[in-house]
């Protein structure tokens, strides 16, 4: 038997659109709660629509009509079925204090293993260096070109220099290193899509260069230049990278899966909200450590003593490992 | 067609028409344009501030920029629940793989995973990934969970302009109309549908073809005698089907 289909459309077209005006409401409001009442109306109408579908489906073959009663039917199936909670309202603050620690605590190995990947990097740039001095040069990119020259040079460029090189130009380059950062991050995460394999790489590489820079200057003699030129930034610019690097390992552990017996798409969909945390929560660090290293970070001896910039360093880093390391209220419940 | 089919605890079952890799291509032109004409209005808009504090106006307008590279997709596709302009434009909806509600997470993880996608130009890896993955998913919706659908348009065919309510001969035998309705099948049923509302689109010589073979047949499954059919075209013997099969009898 085939419906009329003229009567159908009369029929069920009041009910599809006030579904459909619920459902806009709901998609449009997180915060909109129905009351007992309207939801069952909103369950009814989902029935109704969902009979209609079966209906056009069975009997009169329209596509156009089946097409809207099936994203009518889809919609209404998300809202109904979804056993997530919904998205809260925004709450930078909390989220900041409580849930991007409590998501870095929660996958320390990561973490760890992405602090690993990076030290051996650092060793190997360091015995490359030491071994080779002309590797320098291989492995320094082209960006960083004023360390390529000698360290002892530079230092004494930059404690007898009179004029501020970043005068005037201060906060854009703190723009330029917060954004370029965050894009290095986000690269880390990104390609922990190849299984993990190309975020070890840059992070490993990033050690190289670490590694390389850090023990030129140290046999140069410049140690304490180089620990007040890096520390104020770097003790929350490094964190932060190394915790984008362990998003990118979580993501390539999900993908190998190891003795999960989860599907890949529940593994997947689980690890969402952790991997919006560590890259969020990284980026916010990336841009106090833009904005420490082009204001604080490049002025050096006399202006600031070195022991002053040491010292701001290691505090920054004990406030970074309180922050991350503390218990907060409510945690465990996720 | 490469679909997404999801069946309700109901038994209900619903399908989406997954977006072809060529069509997100295009969308993703669309909001590339875009992208590039908010960025140069904010640029414009910004060079004001220049002339009070140029360090501050470059400043301001580096993290624009970023934000807008970055941030457009996620705001866009969050507040139109899934759709950028591009996709607004050729119909395209992001929607999660299991047809639960689109998460905030997964709308920020797709878009972020764009840095390994677009690896190594012009959506090499992520091209590459939507024309292997059965769902047509790039590798940030793999990860995100999502896939992207051709958003779906209510049409209503025009049953008085495709059958006119004039005198249907074959109405003059009720049980063999039953008959008729009985035999064919939806799939059927629609494509006589289709014929009639595409009839101007074919050309002449495949119209008179089509509706032949369409007419012959309809009539090998019920015989009406020769006064009901005597005179009438193929055409519009398929349209006095359609008639019978998609309007209400008319008493």
């Amino acid at each position: 038997m085939i419906v009329d289909l003229q009567r159908f459309l009369d029929a069920g077209r009041p009910e599809w659109a006030e579904l459909e005006a619920i459902l806009d409401k709901l998609e449009t409001d997180p915060g909109y709660a129905m009351s007992f009442e309207q939801l069952r109306r909103f369950f009814h109408l989902y029935q109704r629509v969902s009979a209609d579908l079966a209906r056009i489906q069975t009997f009169a073959s329209e596509p156009e009509i089946c097409r809207y009663l099936e994203s009518l039917t889809g919609r209404a199936y998300a809202e109904i079925n979804e056993t997530r909670e919904r998205d809260a309202r925004i709450r930078p603050w909390t989220w900041f204090v409580r849930d991007f620690p409590a998501t870095f605590r929660r996958n320390i190995r990561a973490f760890q293993l992405s602090l690993l990947i990076t030290i051996l990097g650092a060793v190997f740039g360091a015995v490359a260096v030491g071994v080779d001095a002309d590797a320098k040069a291989a492995i320094i990119p082209e960006q960083f070109s004023h360390l390529m020259g000698d360290p002892a040079k530079r230092v004494h460029k930059e404690e007898t220099r009179t004029k501020d090189p970043f005068k005037n130009f201060k906060a854009t380059f703190a723009t330029s290193l917060m954004q370029n950062n965050i894009r290095v991050s986000i690269l880390l995460l990104a390609m922990g899509m190849t299984w993990g394999i190309g975020t070890m790489l840059l992070l490993f590489y990033n050690g190289v260069i670490l590694g390389a820079i850090m023990l030129d200057y140290i046999r140069a003699g410049q140690t304490a230049f180089m620990l007040g030129w890096l520390m104020p930034h770097g003790v929350i610019e490094i964190p932060a990278v190394l915790i984008a690097g362990q998003a990118g390992l979580l993501i390539g552990k999900v993908l190998i899966g190891g003795r999960d017996r989860t599907t890949l798409k529940t593994r997947l969909r689980a690890l969402g909200p952790d991997l919006m945390n560590l890259i969020g929560g990284a980026a916010v660090m990336l841009v106090w450590a833009g904005l420490i290293e082009s204001f604080f970070s490049q002025v050096h001896q006399p202006v600031i003593p070195y022991a002053a910039k040491i010292a701001f360093g290691a505090a920054e880093l004990a406030l970074l490992c309180w922050f991350l390391g503390r218990r907060t209220s409510g945690e465990g419940t996720h | 067609m490469n679909e997404l089919r999801i069946r309700t605890p109901e038994g209900v079952e619903f399908a989406f028409a997954l977006a072809s890799p060529i069509t997100r291509f295009l969308a993703w032109s669309v909001d590339a344009a875009v992208i590039s004409v908010l960025s140069s209005a904010t640029g414009t808009c910004l060079a004001v501030l220049g002339t009070l504090n140029f360090d501050f106006a470059r400043a301001v307008t580096i993290i624009c920029y970023f934000a807008i590279s970055i941030g457009y997709g996620i705001v866009a596709e969050w507040y139109w629940r899934g759709q950028t302009v591009g996709k607004r434009l050729l119909r395209l909806r992001v929607m999660d793989e299991q047809g639960l509600r689109l998460r905030f997470n997964q709308i920020v993880i797709r878009n972020l995973l764009r840095a390994v996608d677009m690896l190594p130009g012009l959506y090499l890896f992520g091209g590459t990934a939507s024309l292997l993955s059965a769902r047509a998913q790039r590798l940030g919706d793999l990860a995100a969970n999502t896939v992207v659908i051709r958003s779906p348009k209510i049409t209503e065919p025009d049953l008085e302009q495709l059958v006119s309510g004039k005198f249907n001969s074959l109405r003059q035998f009720p049980h063999l109309e039953a008959r008729l309705r009985q035999r064919l099948s939806p799939v059927e049923s629609a494509v006589l549908l289709e014929a009639l509302i595409r009839r101007d689109d074919f050309e002449a010589a495949a119209r008179v073809t089509l509706f032949a073979e369409l007419a012959g047949h309809c009539r090998a499954l019920v015989h009406f005698p020769p006064e009901a059919t005597e005179s009438l075209a193929d055409e519009q013997y398929v349209r006095n089907v359609v008639d019978i099969l998609f309007r209400k009898h008319s008493v």
